[in-house]
């Protein structure tokens, strides 16, 4: 039997509460059913679900899907060892027999026909079919299965399947207003809230531009790094220029833009 | 002193008050009544700055210059102009006077010499604005050199005839280096001069800026930041900024010299200049961009739309009005720079910084100049003045921003307390104040101001003028291209207008039975296509790495392995796509070769070449068609760089059905091959699709050319340069070329990619082949 403990999430992670989508994901929870949390990249997704394991004190097995993955991937798969074959489970194998949390992060990475094995554990069937082993495997009772995939970003080719989206509920979540996103960072980084709250700014300066040449605006993760470096000492607007605009865009005039934005809050010389 | 003729004697004789200038008059011996009339006046200037010797040159030059028989003019211009040229190119004229002599003794000996005139005239404005020596002598240069170019001969090499250009080029001189490099100027002047070396007409039009082509090739050369290339930043930011967005209009600067138009915005969007030059900084002022005096002069604007509300204009006079003004712009800038901190070094590097004194109050309405000064100390703390009036107010100013944002009428209030107090009789001066007080990165306030009352000077002008019902556009607009010049290494700015139209219908049962006459070519067709159609998923067996365990295989291994044989280890499999995603435009040359019989064996029937195409296009459409590529087809023909046709006849949504082939049964030959503009216009369809590889298949029987141009490399050069814009784009072109002397220049065009056709009469059977082949 693999540990479980190993699983656990052991600290409380910080999480800035912005709704009710705590005790929305208890009931959830509760009832077993899969939840689909939706949103920009880096905003928090990951860490919500991170909180809710903690909350419930139940364990995690968290999978970045991608595109090469296949359903063995999650399933499990035959290797070869000194006396014959041997099955291997895959962690969502491992998930549904502890009864952990399984969390599929960026699902819509994974090619359609991977993430149509999930479909017999997201109904009122609860079991998962190991049809290479011969096995099905009933799912433990504490087990959920939990999906996060960003609308925004990809192309029209990479969406979910109806069938798989209907097996679902969902939360929708976005970066959080302004005074509570520089909260955030403050809180996680330990940078002064004034430095946090010009970062916020630059940061929505990118969100604006969202559809005009910026697939997607610059998150509060990228804030929080910018924030870190500058709590080690880098200048803020170098930081803001690493951290916040570089990596996300190649447009020569996207860039010149921000970099202005963020020299017009940073001012260089201030009176 | 009365003027008219006067007998050339008494020039001579004229006497001058004072000695030392009798003495230069008879130096420079000369006859003519007008240059006795302002002699005088003129060695004033000239005395005050030269020194004996080069007074001596100064008028040695002139006698050069009276004695050329070509009147007066250009001895009045060297003389007045000449004291202020030298004065430009740092008082020095010793490296300049022999120049500007060798100019006009250039001109003197060509047939040229009645562009002298102009060319002294104009010479002081031009060095004004040129302030080097070197810079003048590059000017010289330039205009020596488009002398020398455009002056026409008839037999052997004299030059017989002058240049049409080159009054007209010094005329628009000044006005030219005041908007260009000497760089871009040599630019501008060397286009006209290789664009319209024969045609005298429209030489003259070039070089006096009135065609459309110089104006164009003006702008692209002008410097500073044009407003074109910087049209998406500021898009961008005024999305990311501001969250705000607006049509921007630029408006010309180059041909207003008296009248500089402000940027201002209405319903219709915000106008801002056409190009701002960058603004160097001195001292603690640092520099600013042309992008940032766009970025500063938008922001202005948002400021206003954010925080202004138009105030009835009525019962306020002009001055105080103007005051409002002030006071309302600087409560937005204020609250530009609480949003975003940084846009104050911007602000205070555009704005100017007037000095306490520099205008005198008793002799000149000082109204601006307080203003201004009034504006400065309101945005920038170290503004250093000492006025207590100014000090006060700039205190109360901030103690209404303290607040919040105030508002309009609130700073209005107080902006009429500001005039009240400062109030003085030569307020009305006609004599106003403007050094230092412009502050050009403000709009004109126009959204300000509502009027109930109409002025008594108004008419009704604006009684319902009915628009005529104009004429339906038939077709689309045409679309511009530049076209490349090889000679130059530059593009000619929207050069070739491309007019696209649907191609006109014909019978698609024509199309059916050409088809059907090739029911063999075709059916061997067929069998070569289901070998290239793709098969979807592809299993990859015997993988020592795979997303899978391939059992059977895994298994085989094992037995081996227990039976002492070394197993295979490749017991893995996995999956592969194997899609086609080929994207093809089939380009077709339409010109009026095309209508010619084609010679030789293999054709029996005395087809012409367009027949043969037609064939060939829909067996290879019939073929595209069969693979599933998407695939679109296109006919292009020219006459003149004002009139290319692409004609559509299939598009790449369209189905190969009767319509398509209607059309492509109505295809009719005539007219040039202008080929650069065609790919570009094709190609830029193509970039739009999304693919993997994109093929424009461009069909000719012959080379690149047009009855508008004489020399035959231009063409090629230009379609070269296509391909490869193409290439750049992703896009692979490719030629088939029908004409059998092609050897000579389709590799210059196309590179290995092209495919000389010796045998039209097989083109129907190769076509296709030769697609395949591409695809493969």
């Amino acid at each position: 039997m693999t540990d479980k403990t190993q699983y656990l999430v052991r600290q409380e992670p910080y999480y800035q509460v912005q709704g009710r989508e705590v005790v929305l994901y208890e009931a959830a929870y509760r009832a077993r059913l899969p939840v689909m949390v939706k949103g920009p990249t880096g905003c928090g997704k990951s860490r919500f679900i991170e909180y809710m394991a903690w909350k419930l004190g139940k364990p995690l097995i968290t999978v970045a899907c991608n595109e090469d993955m296949t359903a063995s991937d999650l399933v499990g798969r035959y290797l070869l060892d000194a006396d014959g074959t041997r099955w291997l489970d895959g962690p969502l194998t491992t998930a549904a027999r502890i009864g952990a949390i399984c969390y599929l992060d960026e699902i819509v990475e994974a090619r359609q026909d991977t993430t149509v094995v999930i479909h017999p554990l997201t109904d009122h069937r609860r079991t998962l079919p190991l049809d290479k082993k011969g096995e099905l495997i009933e799912a433990h009772a504490d087990f959920q299965l939990v999906i996060s995939y960003n609308p925004g970003y990809q192309s029209l080719m990479k969406d979910l399947k109806q069938s798989t989206k209907q097996r679902f509920t969902a939360f929708d979540f976005d970066y959080p207003a302004a005074a509570l996103e520089a909260q955030i960072v403050a809180r996680e980084t330990g940078v002064d809230a004034a430095i946090a709250a010009q970062l916020v700014k630059v940061a929505q300066a990118a969100r604006n531009l969202k559809g005009h040449g910026l697939d997607e605006g610059i998150s509060t993760r990228l804030i929080v790094y910018a924030a870190t470096l500058i709590g080690h000492g880098v200048a803020p607007r170098d930081a803001c220029r690493m951290a916040m605009v570089r990596p996300i865009t190649d447009d020569a005039d996207i860039r010149a833009t921000l970099d202005h934005a963020i020299d017009a809050t940073f001012d260089a010389n201030p009176a | 002193m009365p003027t008219g003729i006067r007998p050339v004697t008494d020039a001579r004789q004229r006497q001058m008050a004072h000695p030392q200038v009798q003495a230069w008059w008879q130096a420079l011996d000369c006859g003519f009544a007008p240059v006795a009339d302002v002699f005088e006046e003129c060695l004033d200037e000239a005395l005050s700055s030269f020194s004996k010797a080069q007074m001596e040159a100064y008028i040695e030059a002139a006698r050069f210059i009276g004695k050329l028989g070509r009147g007066p003019e250009p001895l009045l211009a060297f003389l007045e102009e000449w004291p202020a040229v030298a004065a430009a190119a740092s008082g020095d004229q010793e490296p300049l006077l022999p120049q500007v002599m060798g100019a006009i003794r250039a001109m003197q000996k060509s047939p040229n010499s009645t562009a002298i005139t102009p060319f002294l005239q104009t010479l002081a404005a031009v060095a004004r604005r040129l302030q080097s020596a070197e810079q003048i002598e590059l000017y010289i240069d330039i205009a020596l050199n488009l002398m020398a170019r455009t002056s026409g001969s008839i037999h052997g090499h004299h030059d017989t005839f002058p240049s049409p250009g080159l009054p007209a080029f010094f005329e628009q001189a000044p006005r030219l280096v005041g908007l260009l490099s000497t760089a871009g100027l040599r630019n501008w002047t060397e286009f006209g001069v290789r664009n319209y070396a024969s045609h005298p007409q429209r030489q003259v039009e070039y070089f006096s800026l009135k065609s459309a082509d110089s104006h164009a090739v003006l702008q692209r050369e002008r410097r500073g930041t044009l407003f074109a290339d910087v049209e998406r930043s500021l898009d961008l930011y005024l999305r990311a900024l501001w969250r705000d967005s607006d049509l921007i209009v630029p408006y010309s600067t180059a041909f207003d010299e008296l009248r500089k138009p402000v940027p201002y915005y209405d319903k219709l969007g915000m106008r801002v200049p056409d190009v701002f030059d960058d603004v160097a900084g001195t001292g603690s002022i640092s520099n600013v961009s042309g992008l940032d005096r766009y970025r500063a002069v938008l922001a202005h604007m948002i400021g206003h739309r954010r925080w202004s509300t138009a105030q009835i204009a009525d019962n306020w006079s002009p001055f105080q009005r103007m005051a409002v003004e002030f006071f309302e712009d600087c409560r937005v800038d204020t609250l530009l720079i609480r949003e975003y901190p940084g846009l104050r070094r911007i602000f205070l590097a555009l704005h100017p910084h007037p000095r306490q004194d520099a205008c005198d109050p008793e002799t000149t309405s000082c109204l601006r100049h307080r203003l201004a000064m009034l504006s400065r100390a309101l945005l920038d703390p170290g503004h250093g003045y000492t006025d207590a009036v100014l000090l006060d107010f700039v205190r109360r100013f901030h103690e209404h921003l303290s607040a919040g944002e105030s508002g309009t009428a609130d700073i209005a209030a107080l902006a009429l307390a500001y005039v009240t107090r400062t109030r003085r009789p030569s307020d009305q001066l006609a004599n106003i104040h403007f050094d230092d007080t412009v502050i050009d990165y403000r709009d004109d306030n126009r959204h300000l101001w509502k009027f109930i009352e109409e002025g008594d000077e108004e008419q009704a002008f604006d009684a319902e003028r009915k628009l005529e019902p104009s004429e339906e556009p038939r077709g689309l607009p045409p679309r511009r291209y530049p076209e490349w010049d090889d000679a130059s290494q530059t593009y000619r700015p929207d050069w070739v207008s491309v007019y696209e139209a649907l191609h006109a219908s014909g019978t698609a049962a024509d199309i059916d039975r050409l088809l059907q006459k090739h029911a063999a070519l075709a059916k061997h067709l067929k069998r070569l296509l289901d070998l290239l159609k793709p098969q979807d998923k592809v299993r990859i067996r015997y993988q020592e790495e795979g997303s899978d365990l391939d059992l059977d295989v895994a298994i085989n291994s094992l037995i081996d392995f227990r039976s002492g044989v070394a197993p295979d280890p490749r017991i893995n499999m996995s999956h592969r796509t194997d899609g086609r995603d080929i994207c093809v435009l089939l380009l077709l040359d339409l010109s009026e070769s095309l209508n010619e019989k084609v010679a030789g064996t293999g054709n029996v029937d005395g087809q012409t070449v367009l027949e043969l195409s037609q064939e060939a296009v829909s067996l290879l459409a019939w073929a595209i068609d069969c693979l599933g590529d998407p695939f679109a087809i296109a006919g292009f023909h020219s006459n003149t760089r004002h009139e290319v046709r692409y004609q559509h006849i299939k598009g790449f949504s369209e189905r190969w059905d009767d319509t398509v082939k209607a059309r492509l049964a109505a295809m009719r030959a005539g007219w040039s091959t202008r080929m650069g503009a065609a790919l570009r216009h094709a190609g830029h369809y193509l970039a739009a699709r999304r693919a993997d590889k994109k093929i424009l298949l461009l069909l000719t029987d012959g080379e690149p050319a047009d009855v508008d141009v004489t020399e035959p490399n231009h063409l090629r050069a230009d379609a070269r340069k296509a391909v490869e814009e193409l290439s750049a784009q992703g896009v692979d072109t490719f030629c088939l070329s029908l004409d059998p002397k092609a050897d000579e220049y389709v590799r210059g065009i196309f590179g290995k990619r092209h495919l000389v056709l010796d045998r039209v009469a097989q083109l129907p059977e190769k076509l296709p082949l030769l697609y395949m082949a591409l695809t493969r």
